[in-house]
């Protein structure tokens, strides 16, 4: 059966497979390993409702692939070559899959169902949808309430005297993209934010995004005003200044434009634009020149031919990362959270940022302020808690950004994962200052393009509401809270001085400070990370200190029991066998508690932790499984054979010897001898 | 010679910069023979302030109307800036500094004077001695002796006294051998890989200049090591430069083994950088991140045109192919390239720590250091005798043994777990291999040791570094002993600039928290 109907297969009979009705099967196919091209696992390709599979005929592993449809980002058809027709998929995660099939006919068959599959364009036919992780009404409620945007203003401190909760945009009724509650300050009427938010952008009024208790500064966000050349609205100078005054501590705002100052005055002719510091009392206007989202579109394409390029020479790959722009991207986003953090830390200064339309620069320069000024963001929940408000509930387009639907490839632009980014790069820095791990990001990453999860559909609330989204689908934040063992930061360490309070850069120019981030750009290509993960062996340390603890507790109360009936027993019987039984329990009992320092016999038991197993919603375990890139080899990398590198193919002074002249003639050097052996 | 001749001012009034994080230090500045001390008045807080001349790179002064700033760059990269009253004064200490530092005597040097508190002299000298090691395989295999040929440094100047080769070739035949090797440095066996029962041999090239000349005893000797390890054994010989610098060696007397006269023995090529164009590659690092100037612009660019990393990716790839033919094919390895003083240590250091578990240890890698870099004869001071800073022509310097660290440093990332000293250990040896109170690092090999009496009128620094106050800062608190090989990943964006070497320049160091409290 070269190409057909398919039903329920062996291999997935344990796994739910109910959303599998139809589909294509395709065997023999090879799947290419990227690093060393001459290993190919040969298997069976599947293409289900959701999923593309790659089984490993290999009887003894079985090894599986999946990757979701709205994970795809393009499928190239290459030119058939004699072994086959190669098909190259490319993910939005990063993954790089090159499949070769047999049949040309076949190739083109999973090209055009693909083509079909990977761009939904009904919000209905999104994976959330028939995505059923075996909970119960109350618990999938419960997953929607695990982040309440409402106790997050509280925990801030609001309302207070400067600032109240607005019911302004109650049925969206002011502005379509913003949230229904809002803080705003209290000299705000609603006659004012009505009437600026006509002098801005998409109406997206200034609202506030946090609020620093410690000295009332504070850090809105709006979209860029209608100023054009010359016009005007003292609605918006109010609003302004009614933010100034909602600071006592401070007789200016900073107003960040967070535009290439080319950009903005570009977008006067259009009748948008920039404050005028004339127009409005005691503002100071600042540009930082973050790029716009087709620029960091193309930066990361360029970034991530690098990555592809076969073979690249260390000049080639560190000219390729510099070319791209990536990092000084990246640091441009830093800069200005760096920028905005200080002013409301150090010099007590409220801020209002704003870009073009205030839903992309915007919110990755408010979250970074804001995860750089309050611990609580860099905690597990905290850090939900930011995403929920400052891109979620704000407006952040997250169906256009990321191509859920299919849609303009013009605007989709990697905004979320610059923030990520600059999250992971901040880790690097303080190692002890954040309670995740580089997995959490790694696996909010994967899903904002799963669409497995409701939490980031469609581009706005109003949308979301529409689709009654808390209805018929599942919540991201209750999954990884509830497998949050996974998430943790062993380092963490809230008490430490440096990570205590705002996090502070130096503030010499550090360019090494950006670094490329492997582990997420090559994420699956497990050669590439260290072999040996320190996160994962710290939390097996912990847990296994913590098992000991117990026991030992355990043991010093039967000891103390015995004890107890020893004594009973010396006061009926005299003093006689009590000393040697004790000292028999004192050793055993030193024993337990000094085996933690010794964990390499316990190694090999570590790695088959996995908090996950057994987890109803296997169909993503499956995926993360093939994200914890770094568990299988924690054992002391058993796997040998994927510790070895394929030096002799990939060796950078083949330029040496193959190509030059003398080797044809150099008989004595024997390198196809050793290459071939 | 006098060291108070060269003391023009002993002591001024001064001010010193350590960098922006550390306040400025005021005091009398006081010159002596070996180092710089800045004493602070009675009533302060903060501890003398100690620096070793020796390692004083380049220094430079200027003058103002009454006080001149001296700026001192040392070999372990930290730079210092001392304010002093006077002019006089400033230049006349700035002179001292310069001629002090420079001086070229070794048995006058601070480690013939430095008599710490606690340590005895002479006691850890025999720590890790190479013929504990050489015994030992020559016990475990048979097909290997401990030769005494080289007692008195005839045979190889460069050489320890106690080297191991295979047990069929008596001294004569060594001595030969010696004769067809540059420096008279005859295939030596580096490492025995018990599991396969291969061996890892080291030796310069062979002097079969433009005639293609032969020794009898040099291919009896290598096929005597296929022998050993077992009947029909091949081998590889990794000559660490290309092939055509290797055959233009020919021209000056060097050469390579011709296939026909080693039967079992192929040949690869795997140029490594070494010598002056390292050492520009390091400067280049060093002037690169310690540019104030720098913008991220051209960041990445500056990395690239230094090429300190694609030298790193050169270094682990040719170790891992020597150890990959040995463990995966079951094959011998010869390793040399000219003199077989510097890449060739570099090759089959980091081959045994990829399949050693042993080595990855602290005390097997301080062993691997002693035996395969120090007895094996790198001419450390030679190397090491100016490091990035300097304005002297570059004669002999290289950073072939800070290349060796920052490939272990690679190693160590990749594998977090695997090794038992941190990253504190790695710096130390920098900064001592550069500059120290101890003399472990002292002169070119072995022989110049013994004229200079260093285990009898020095201390060693493994007794330094091995006291339990030093221990604690220096070992990993996360290892678990691995018995397996470790095998690297060589692509590039597996490789990282190793910041902490660099991290006095780069005026950053992210929090560690695994750094043990203070």
């Amino acid at each position: 059966m070269r190409y057909g109907l398919w039903m329920q297969a062996t291999f997935i009979s344990e796994k739910k497979y109910t959303l599998l009705l139809e589909g294509v099967k395709v065997e023999n196919v090879r799947l290419v390993d990227r690093i060393s091209s001459k290993k190919a696992a040969l298997g069976t390709l599947y293409l289900t409702a959701t999923h593309v599979i790659f089984v490993e005929n290999a009887p003894d592993t079985r090894k599986e692939t999946w990757i979701l449809h709205s994970q795809i980002s393009t499928i190239e058809k290459q030119a058939t070559a004699a072994t086959g027709c190669p098909l190259l998929i490319r993910c939005k995660n990063f993954q790089l899959l090159q499949l070769i099939i047999p049949q040309e006919r076949d190739c083109h068959d999973v090209y055009i169902s693909l083509i079909r599959l990977a761009r939904p364009v009904k919000y209905e036919e999104l994976y959330c949808f028939s995505f059923n992780p075996k909970l119960d009404k109350e618990e999938r409620e419960q997953g929607w309430m695990l982040i309440d945007l409402s106790e997050e203003y509280k925990r801030m401190g609001l309302p207070n005297n400067y600032w109240q909760l607005s019911d302004v945009n109650r049925d969206y009724r002011v502005c379509d993209s913003y949230p229904t509650e809002l803080y705003v300050p209290k000299s705000a009427t609603a006659h004012i934010i009505v009437g600026s938010s006509k002098f801005r952008s998409r109406r997206r009024f200034p609202a506030l995004s946090y609020y620093y208790r410690d000295n009332h500064a504070s850090i809105c966000r709006s979209s860029q005003p209608l100023s054009g050349f010359s016009a005007r609205c003292l609605e918006d100078e109010q609003m302004l200044q009614a933010i100034r005054k909602a600071n006592p501590g401070s007789d200016f705002i900073y107003v960040v434009d967070t535009r290439p100052k080319l950009n903005a005055m570009a977008n006067r002719a259009a009748g948008k634009g920039y404050e005028n510091e004339d127009n409005y009392s005691n503002i100071k206007f600042q540009f930082i020149g973050i790029e716009n989202i087709h620029v960091m579109r193309n930066s990361l394409q360029k970034m991530l031919e690098v990555c592809e390029l076969k073979s690249p020479s260390m000049s080639d790959f560190l000219w390729g990362l510099e070319n791209s722009g990536w990092l000084k991207h990246i640091k441009a986003i830093m800069d200005a959270g760096i920028f905005i953090a200080k002013a409301v830390s150090e010099e007590g200064v409220s801020v209002l940022v704003h870009c073009s339309d205030g839903w992309d620069r915007t919110a990755q320069v408010c979250s970074v302020a804001s995860l750089l000024l309050d611990p609580h963001y860099r905690t597990l929940k905290g850090f939900m808690v930011l995403i929920e408000k400052d891109w979620i509930s704000f407006g952040h387009k997250f169906n256009h950004r990321y191509g859920n639907l299919d849609g303009d490839p013009k605007e989709i632009s990697p905004v979320i994962d610059q923030f990520i980014e600059c999250v992971w790069q901040l880790m690097e820095q303080f190692p002890c200052a954040f309670e995740f791990n580089e997995r959490f990001l790694i696996h909010i990453q994967h899903h904002i393009y799963s669409c497995q999860f409701g939490n980031f559909l469609c581009n706005s609330q109003k949308e979301r509401q529409e689709l009654k989204i808390q209805e018929r689908t599942y919540s991201l934040w209750a999954h990884l809270w509830k497998n949050r063992a996974d998430y943790m930061n062993p380092l963490f360490r809230d008490d430490h001085s440096q990570t205590r309070g705002t996090l502070r850069l130096p503030t010499t120019p550090c360019n090494f400070l950006y670094k490329f981030w492997s582990g997420m750009y090559n994420r699956f290509e497990k050669g590439l990370q260290p072999r040996q993960s320190v996160t994962d062996y710290l939390m097996a340390v912990k847990e296994e200190t913590q098992q000991l603890e117990e026991e030992r507790e355990a043991l010093e109360e039967r000891l103390e029991k015995i004890q107890k009936v020893q004594l009973n027993h010396t006061k009926v019987k005299a003093k006689q066998s009590e000393p040697s039984k004790h000292s028999g329990f004192s050793t055993s009992d030193n024993s337990t508690a000094n085996t933690p320092q010794d964990y390499s016999g316990n190694m090999k038991s570590f790695p088959s932790r996995s908090p996950s197993q057994g987890d109803e919603d296997s169909a993503l375990i499956l995926t993360q499984d093939n994200l914890k890139s770094s568990d299988p080899d924690l054992s002391a990398n058993s796997d040998q054979e994927s510790g070895v590198e394929d030096l002799s193919c990939r060796s950078p002074s083949g330029g040496e010897c193959a190509p030059s002249e003398d080797s044809g003639k150099d008989r004595d050097s024997d390198e196809a001898v050793f290459l071939t052996a | 010679m006098e060291f108070s001749d060269l003391i023009r001012t002993g002591r001024a009034q001064a001010k010193l910069l350590r960098g922006p994080e550390a306040p400025p230090l005021r005091g009398t500045l006081c010159l002596t023979g070996h180092h710089l001390l800045l004493s602070p008045g009675p009533q302060a807080t903060s501890e003398l302030w100690l620096l070793l001349l020796r390692s004083v790179d380049s220094i430079e002064k200027r003058v103002a109307s009454d006080s001149g700033t001296i700026t001192l760059r040392c070999k372990d990269l930290r730079v210092l800036q001392l304010e002093i009253e006077g002019v006089e004064a400033s230049l006349d200490i700035a002179r001292s500094i310069e001629a002090l530092s420079s001086l070229e005597s070794v048995i006058t040097s601070f480690p013939f004077f430095y008599r710490p508190k606690g340590l005895r002299l002479g006691d850890a000298w025999h720590f890790h001695p190479p013929e504990r090691y050489y015994k030992r395989v020559a016990r475990e295999t048979n097909a290997w002796r401990l030769s005494e040929v080289n007692e008195d440094f005839s045979v190889c100047p460069s050489y320890p006294r106690a080297v191991i080769v295979p047990r069929s070739v008596d001294d004569g035949a060594l001595a030969r051998s010696a004769r067809f090797r540059q420096g008279g440095r005859f295939p030596v066996l580096s490492y025995h890989h018990a599991p396969s029962g291969t061996v890892l041999v080291r030796s310069s090239q062979p002097l079969t200049g433009p005639q293609k000349r032969r020794c009898a005893e040099d291919e009896e000797l290598l096929r005597a090591v296929l022998a050993g390890a077992r009947p029909g054994a091949r081998g590889f010989i990794v000559d660490t430069r290309s092939s055509q610098a290797a055959k233009q060696a020919r021209m000056t007397g060097g050469g390579t083994e011709a296939k026909t006269a080693y039967p079992g023995w192929k040949r690869l090529h795997r140029p490594l950088e070494r010598g002056q164009p390292l050492q520009e590659s390091f400067v280049r690092l060093v002037e690169a991140c310690g540019d104030p100037q720098q913008s991220t612009d051209s960041w990445l660019c500056r990395l690239e045109g230094c090429c300190w990393l694609a030298h790193v990716k050169e270094a682990l790839s040719t170790a891992c192919l020597a150890a990959q033919g040995m463990e995966r094919e079951g094959a011998c390895i010869l390793v040399h390239g000219a003199e077989g003083t510097d890449s060739t240590l570099l090759v089959t250091s980091l081959a045994q720590l990829i399949l050693d578990p042993l080595s990855r240890t602290m005390a097997g890698f301080q062993e691997l250091v002693e035996r395969e870099w120090i007895q094996a004869g790198h001419p450390f001071q030679l190397r090491c005798a100016h490091s990035a800073f300097s304005h002297a022509r570059p004669k002999h310097e290289a950073p072939t043994f800070l290349l060796f660290l920052d490939c272990v440093w690679q190693l160590g990332r990749q594998f977090p777990l695997s090794l038992e000293f941190g990253e504190g250990l790695l710096l130390a040896l920098f900064e001592h291999a550069y500059a120290s109170p101890f003399g472990t690092f002292l002169c070119n090999s072995e022989k110049e040791r013994c004229l200079c009496e260093v285990r009898t009128r020095t201390h060693s620094l493994w007794s330094g570094l091995n006291q339990p106050k030093e221990q604690r800062k220096l070992r990993n608190p996360l290892y678990a002993p691995n018995p397996l090989a470790i095998w690297p990943s060589v692509e590039l964006q597996s490789l990282r600039l190793w910041q902490a070497s660099l991290s006095v320049l780069l005026l950053l160091r992210p929090i560690s928290a695994l750094d043990p409290p203070t």
